[in-house]
């Protein structure tokens, strides 16, 4: 049920046109493309940082779209979404590579999943090409001996999905965005007349009332709450699912492709891929959880996200593990929207109608990093098609600068980095070869890294051998120097995270 | 700073210490030591604790005074030194990328090459822990740094996983400091550290040790709440019904230590899979001409004093190999290989003709422990070359037999030297 409008309120001190709820993929690219507009946006995110929940732990695939049911929303934004991806890596300097992926079929029984695979890539108007075992055999040598053939998607890729949430989210914010970190959505503000449909005025946060028009609910796992507080959708529900995940040493094993299985009912399969940083990720696996928090390895997960991965490259080395993580994937129970298909895992993506001033996105699973620029574009859509009139600011600027990569430079232009900032000298993490230069520009960054979390998706700092254990005190001082805060104030993640308890020779 | 050295050392700990000064002391006359902190000493600068010293200097040192005494020598001597500075690369013509934020980008070239890069420690992912992954969660390094260097306490209530010397000693500062050590499990039927650190740092605070214990889960999303710790059986199993939860905020790995080698697999050396260190001979040569290394990059030592004396030959053999270039040797080295109940064994290759002018020192580490009186022998085929009796052996604490010159005979006809550790 929507809320009784209540008694008029005073008018809120923060009024803007568009306020955005959730800074993970989704809403850093609604945030991005609606920045080009001369719009006054809110941009809230319950973590202290942007890109902590299911985009900050995946898989990293920019999927071709082959492996999405054909008239899904899913199957058009996916295929739309990953037409974009070159143009968004140029212009917003992450890091994509469009390698191509392969879906492999092992022994002569999964022919048959092959074939329905190429029947929805042709669906779905996916460029593909089958190979044969021996061709696959050939393009990767460590594959199963058992490989009898594969979809080759030549415009699948790999990225950097921390880097592409942080630079969508650092273009909106130079753009005009104002983002508001560690700020929880609790509810809506209605408008208090009595006309039916209701009209949103703004929301509640833990971080005080924003007033707005619209109200776009990109909250990822949460989106089932924010869309049941506005009296959308009862019947959606998300239901978490985790994937747990192993990634390896690219000293010790190396893999040069996007290996996929063919799909179970409910998941792609265990993969075994390469990313943008060499590192091979074998994972994920696909338990639905109760806990929308509960991102914990286990056991039994990591033993079969192992036993998965050796069905498609046998030789893989358990002593090439260097991290496991898990992330959830925000589930959901949502029809698509064209009757005649017969679904119910799609995205939900839409105005409704029963109440005004809502833009609701639900259930952006896999393939939601790929689609996230074109829901993007489709949100700018509904919201015109609502009579919203958008007009562009002559100054938008699509690009976001890269920042100096230490590790990516050769030594020449280390030296010539090192000349001009001598912080670029300094090497912090020494696995991945990041400076203190690279982390004191993180940390006054427009969309400022204040956490060892922060710092770590930005610089991919602590995710090499070692895990943090040499650079973690260092970086804890840079932070404290720079923010000006006291070490014992610094966090993981924000919130209770702390690092440090207190300082040696005190009593509690 | 040159650009042309004839001994070039990285790092600074007790193995690239003792490197450089005998290097220099053999002859060589461009010496530098590139180090990544802003001091001299490595690891041992936080290893404020005592216990270095008792093999090398007869007297019981903490870590920071040990260290001094080589880092007075160094600049007696003249070596120089390059700070807060990291090696990018190496290669295998001996040419060396380096930056530094103080002296900027460098380019050297060095005759020799001692590899003392030492060792990182095991994380959590390596021994794949499940559970959550709030902050609390450190190595027992990281923490000693922490406390030590830094100042700052890590927790108040505190498990150690893991029962390395590092971790009993972390149990005992800790202690000292005030914080709670609730206990330390170690999932091997035996201890993994040295049995003096147990009684030391354990017993005498009343720090339970369970043996045959692991964490099975960390709770907690934020900041560790609590771990599930559980006892496991002979495969290692979790034995159900035996799970304890134990609040703590922080959670210590003690876990094991591994050679820091991507620097030398860049240049090509090769590295032995069960040591995680180079394959070296007697003057630890490296497979690579020109490249030798010592101390824990070769394999993981206990006692410091170990260290410091690998250094010294490395550093040696380094000045020789500087100023004469590579020897050719009359006899072909012999292959020293791992035999009953021993992991490995280093050097990897023994010149017989080195025994005509030193000793040379086979170290190992025993696979089960022998609480008994035990032979170390060293045979070729079934002819006995050497052996030593000692009263036990623990996989905690490294093994060591003596190849001497007497020996030379036997050593300079073998095909291999294979060593055995066997009840007497």
């Amino acid at each position: 049920m929507h809320e009784t409008p209540g008694s008029p309120r005073e008018p809120a001190p923060s009024t803007y046109d568009i306020i955005i709820v959730g800074a993970g993929i989704v809403g850093a690219m609604v945030a991005r493309y609606l920045s080009r507009y001369q719009l006054k946006i809110l941009w809230i995110e319950k973590e202290a940082d942007i890109c902590m929940g299911a985009s900050a732990a995946n898989s990293a695939i920019v999927h071709g779209g082959y492996a999405v049911e054909p008239g899904t929303l899913k199957a058009e934004l996916n295929v739309r979404g990953n037409a974009m991806w070159d143009q968004l890596a140029e212009e917003l300097h992450f890091s994509f590579e469009r390698c191509g992926t392969y879906a492999v079929a092992i022994g002569s029984e999964e022919q048959e999943a092959l074939r329905a695979e190429e029947a929805r890539a042709r669906a779905n108007g996916v460029p593909y090409q089958l190979i044969s075992g021996e061709e696959m055999r050939r393009r990767e040598p460590q594959i199963s001996p058992e490989t009898s053939g594969a979809l080759f998607c030549p415009v699948g890729g790999v990225c950097d999905p921390w880097g592409a949430t942080i630079a969508a989210g650092e273009n909106a914010v130079t753009n005009g965005v104002t983002l508001k970190r560690s700020t929880a959505f609790l509810d809506f503000i209605w408008e208090a007349d009595t006309n039916k449909p209701p009209q949103i005025a703004g929301i509640v946060t833990d971080r005080g009332e924003f007033r707005a028009r619209w109200v776009i609910n990109a909250a990822g796992l949460y989106a089932d709450e924010v869309m049941h507080r506005a009296g959308v959708r009862e019947e959606f529900t998300i239901t978490p699912r985790r994937g747990e995940y192993v990634v390896l040493d690219r000293n010790h094993f190396q893999l040069d492709n996007v290996l996929f299985p063919m799909p179970s009912r409910i998941s792609k399969g265990i993969l075994v891929t390469t990313t943008v940083h060499g590192n091979t990720i074998v994972g994920p696996n696909a338990e639905e959880v109760g806990d929308r928090e509960d991102a914990a390895v286990t056991t039994q997960g990591l033993e079969e996200i192992w036993e998965g991965a050796l069905k498609l490259v046998p030789n893989l080395d358990r002593h090439a593990i260097i991290a496991v993580f898990a992330g959830l994937r925000p589930g959901s129970n949502a029809p698509t929207p064209d009757p005649k298909i017969d679904y119910h895992k799609d995205f939900v993506i839409e105005i409704p109608e029963s109440i005004r001033g809502l833009v609701n996105l639900g259930g952006i699973e896999s393939p939601g990093l790929t689609a996230a620029p074109a829901i993007a574009l489709r949100v700018i859509e509904l919201l015109k098609q609502a009579g919203e009139v958008l007009y562009e600011k002559p100054n938008w600027n699509p690009i976001r600068p890269g920042r100096p990569v230490f590790r990516h430079l050769s030594h020449a232009e280390q030296a010539e980095l090192v000349r001009k900032d001598s912080r670029y000298g300094r090497v912090i993490c020494r696995c991945e070869a990041v400076t203190e230069g690279e982390i004191v520009a993180e940390i006054h960054a427009p969309v400022p890294a204040d956490t060892y979390d922060a710092i770590k998706r930005r610089t991919w700092l602590g995710t090499g051998r070692c895990q943090g254990a040499f650079d973690m005190p260092r970086v804890v001082e840079l932070l404290a120097q720079e923010l000006g805060l006291n070490p014992l104030e610094i966090t993981k993640r924000g919130g209770p995270s702390k690092l440090l308890a207190r300082r040696t020779k005190m009593r509690d | 700073m040159k650009e042309h050295y004839d001994v070039v050392v990285i790092g600074s700990g007790p193995g690239g210490l003792a490197a450089a000064l005998a290097a220099k002391r053999a002859g060589a006359d461009d010496v530098l030591i590139i180090e990544r902190d802003q001091e001299l000493g490595g690891i041992l600068l936080q290893c404020i604790h005592n216990g270095f010293g008792v093999e090398i200097f007869g007297e019981d040192l903490p870590g920071p005074s040990y260290a001094q005494r080589f880092i007075n020598e160094v600049h007696d001597l003249g070596i120089e030194t390059l700070l807060d500075a990291m090696v990018l690369e190496i290669t295998r013509e001996r040419t060396i990328y380096a930056t530094s934020a103080q002296t900027g980008f460098s380019k050297l070239q060095a005759k020799a090459i001692v590899l003392a890069m030492g060792c990182r420690e095991r994380t959590r992912a390596q021994i794949r822990i499940p559970g959550m992954r709030p902050s609390g969660v450190y190595t027992a390094g990281t923490a000693q740094r922490w406390v030590n260097v830094e100042g700052y306490m890590p927790g108040k209530q505190i498990v150690i996983l893991g029962s390395g010397d590092i971790g009993m000693i972390m149990a005992r500062r800790l202690t000292f400091e005030g914080a709670k050590v609730e206990r330390v499990l170690e999932v091997m039927p035996y201890l993994s550290g040295l049995s003096r650190n147990y009684v030391q740092c354990l017993l005498d605070f009343d720090i339970p040790l369970q043996l045959r214990h692991t964490v099975k889960r960390i709770i907690g999303r934020e900041r560790v709440e609590a771990v599930e710790a559980v006892a496991v059986d002979e495969q290692w199993i979790p034995v159900p019904g035996t799970e304890a939860i134990i609040p703590c905020d922080t959670l210590l790995l003690s876990v094991g230590l591994i050679p820091e080698n991507e620097l030398s697999q860049q240049a090509g050396v090769r590295l032995d899979p069960v040591t995680g260190g180079p394959f070296v001979d007697e003057g630890y040569h490296t497979n690579i001409p020109g490249i030798f290394a010592a101390g824990n990059v070769v394999h993981v030592y206990d006692l410091v004093d170990w260290v410091t004396e690998a250094g010294f030959a490395a550093g040696e053999s380094a000045a020789r190999y500087a100023m004469c270039g590579a020897e050719t040797a009359r006899i072909p080295p012999i292959p020293t290989t791992a035999g009953e109940n021993v992991r490995y064994v280093v050097p990897h290759l023994v010149n017989p003709e080195r025994l005509s002018q030193a000793e040379v020192r086979l170290q190992m580490r025993v696979r089960q422990p022998l609480e008994q009186p035990v032979w170390i022998q060293v045979h070729d085929r079934e002819t006995l070359v050497t052996r030593r009796a000692a009263r036990y052996a623990r996989p905690g604490e490294m093994v060591n037999v003596t190849l001497r010159e007497r020996d030379y005979d036997k050593v300079r006809q073998s095909k291999e030297l294979r060593v055995s550790i066997v009840p007497h």
